[in-house]
């Protein structure tokens, strides 16, 4: 029955999608090639097929390396550098999703006040001694719970009827403006030693990646994306407009809600054992957007591909620029992202 | 067929429905008319499940409307919107597929892509299958939106001012693959259409409402006259009929003074 057109029409869709799956394929090698880089930079710089054999060795290919270089890998950079991936990666995610529940190109979970609720949660946490418990567990516990808390009043809103994606941004932008302040207030109220503390908490650093913590955010990772990967068409139909969706089946208020808890729940997570880390959220999506479209298949994961690749460089940067020092990964980050920003607005504007 | 009883719809004070009553049959196109801001928008949402009526039921082959099951009864209807406007990075193609959404999954099987390229062919658009919906012109997103709405395959079939933004051409192919299909798949059709010549010409059964009620409902030929058009809208218009039997509607241009009719000077343009 079907017609030529039809069938060069078909083999043409395949070709497209073909040449999407390169282009992830394409931000998985960088993305490799970034992490490996990210396990040899450090205070004592390992080769990079030193490296590569260390991992391999680990996947349980007989290789011969040196001890002290397995120590290194395992021991230290490993989890940081698995812990970038990740964090990056959840971080481009939750700003992709974020921006399709919203419709808006600008929001993500940093702009919607769910990383400074944690920031104060995690400040309010220093400030009251961890109530007796250890710092380690402390802080990121107060960190989760207040972002939840912060995401919680938005789910509130969202579940509202005839609330439009607009309000719901204008009450994140008032959310974040509200959790700045009462950081602030917590910092004005304590010592200098203790503020310094707070502010080193905020800047973000993978340093206190543990195979433990890394294990938690991974599993959760890895949880969150499965469960949106089977919501891809939905969000895809999402974005044409909310009656639309409706017309198409989609209950929209379970999707949204849905979505925005498991958002929540990603960076909630991410953000209490690294502190915050911006820009990547707006970033990431935007990027992947270009490269790929909004048919969420590709969209999403791409999203997370180049989340990870653009921390864990990100990360081997904060490194380098002076050798020896470490530089706060999330300041790296938007010193290095505003200017690419900036340059993709001015590109996209021509077109 | 798609029954209303005793539909009552209202926003804080102003009345959409009052008491409403009709039935609409399948196989036949279902057309309403009336004044802007009158409730047709709000009549379709409250068939669709979406606006819920301050009393009376809506009935499909006897089922009632349940608003604790409403995605079961979204399933049989195929409702295209008003608002045109697609703001999304994606192909036409995908748009068009997203109109099956419960058959798609990760992999896409080749029947449901050519499925969605048929019904962008059947409209003569097969050509835009690859084009970003961005870059396409107000026009051409109806007609997208179109196919799309009929990829879901429906029962009830339902187009809010479904060619507000096509040309003569479009307009023309959209009418008759709408007529042709609801006569061939047996669907209850309703449209709600502005010009009332194209209401005249493909409704099956003309409903006019006005002030949340029912004011004149049959076939075109039979209700269609300068009573019911200065009634509705206040308008006086010469109504007459096509070589067909199809009423037709004008309105006077209430000329200025010391104005000459357009047709002379065409006349004069042609001859010189």
């Amino acid at each position: 029955m079907t017609t030529t057109s039809v069938a060069n029409a078909l083999s043409l869709q395949r070709r497209n999608e073909l040449r999407r799956i390169w282009i992830l394929l394409a931000l998985f090698s960088a993305l490799v090639a970034s992490f490996v880089l990210d396990i040899a930079t450090g205070p004592s710089m390992l080769g990079v097929g030193e490296v590569v054999n260390v991992l391999l060795g680990l996947i349980g290919v007989p290789v011969e390396v040196l001890p002290t270089s397995e120590v290194i890998v395992t021991g230290l950079r490993l989890p940081i550098a698995l812990m970038a991936l990740t964090v990056g990666g959840v971080l481009g995610v939750g700003g992709a999703e974020m921006q399709t529940l919203l419709n808006n190109p600008m929001a993500s979970p940093y702009t919607l006040g769910m990383a400074a609720a944690a920031g104060f949660g995690a400040a309010l946490m220093l400030y009251v001694g961890s109530l007796g418990v250890s710092a380690q567990l402390a802080v990121p516990v107060g960190a989760f719970v207040c972002c939840m808390l912060s995401a919680g009043l938005l789910f509130g809103l969202a579940m509202m009827r005839h609330i439009t994606s607009g309000q719901l941004i204008l009450a994140g932008i008032a959310l974040l403006f509200l959790f700045q302040s009462l950081l602030s207030l917590v910092q004005f109220v304590s010592s200098p030693e203790l503020s310094q503390q707070i502010l080193f908490w905020l800047f973000g650093s993978l340093t206190n990646a543990t195979w433990m913590n890394v294990g938690i955010t991974a599993s959760v990772t890895l949880v969150c994306m499965t469960l949106l990967m089977r919501d891809a068409w939905k969000l895809t139909a999402l974005r044409l407009g909310e009656a639309r969706a409706k017309s198409l089946g989609v209950n929209v208020v379970r999707l949204r809600l849905k979505t925005l808890v498991i958002v929540a729940l990603m960076t909630a997570t991410v953000t209490s054992f690294v502190g915050i880390i911006g820009f990547i959220g707006i970033v990431a999506p935007n990027i992947a957007r270009m490269l790929v479209g909004e048919d969420q298949r590709y969209f999403l994961p791409l999203s997370f591909l180049v989340g990870a690749f653009l921390l864990s460089s990100a990360s081997v940067l904060s490194k380098t620029i002076v050798p020896g020092a470490l530089f706060p990964i999330g300041i790296v980050t938007a010193i290095i992202g505003v200017p690419f920003f900036f340059w993709m607005i001015i590109a996209k504007r021509s077109h | 067929m798609l029954e209303v009883r005793d539909l009552s719809l209202a926003f804080d004070d102003l009345l959409l429905a009052d008491r409403l009553c009709f039935q609409l049959e399948a196989g036949k196109t279902h057309v309403i008319i009336g004044p802007n801001g009158t409730g047709k928008s709000s009549l379709l949402k409250a068939l669709f499940g979406d606006l819920r009526p301050q009393s009376g039921e809506v009935l499909f082959d006897g089922e009632c409307l349940d608003y604790r099951h409403v995605a079961q009864w979204r399933q049989r209807f195929s409702y295209m919107p008003q608002d045109i406007r697609l703001d999304i990075g994606l192909t036409v193609l995908e748009v068009v597929l997203l109109g099956r959404l419960g058959a798609l999954s990760l992999k896409l099987k080749d029947p449901l892509i050519e499925a969605a390229l048929e019904a962008l062919e059947q409209i003569g658009l097969l050509h835009l299958a690859y084009r970003d919906v961005r870059t396409l012109s107000g026009g051409q997103c109806q007609m997208i939106l179109f196919a799309q709405a009929l990829m879901r395959s429906p029962r009830v079939l339902m187009l809010d001012e479904p060619v507000s933004a096509l040309d003569l051409h479009f307009q023309q192919v959209l009418l008759d693959h709408l007529d042709q299909q609801t006569h061939r798949q047996h669907w209850v059709s309703v449209m709600i259409l502005h010009d009332l010549n194209l209401a005249a010409q493909y409704a099956d059964n003309l409903l006019v409402l006005k002030g949340g009620r029912l004011i004149a409902e049959g076939a075109p030929a039979a209700i269609l006259n300068p009573e019911l058009v200065r009634e509705v809208y206040g308008v006086s218009a010469e109504v007459a009929y096509d070589q067909q039997g199809i009423p037709f509607v004008r309105t006077p241009r209430r000329g200025r003074s010391g104005h000459v009719a357009p047709a002379v000077q065409a006349r004069s343009v042609l001859t010189g």
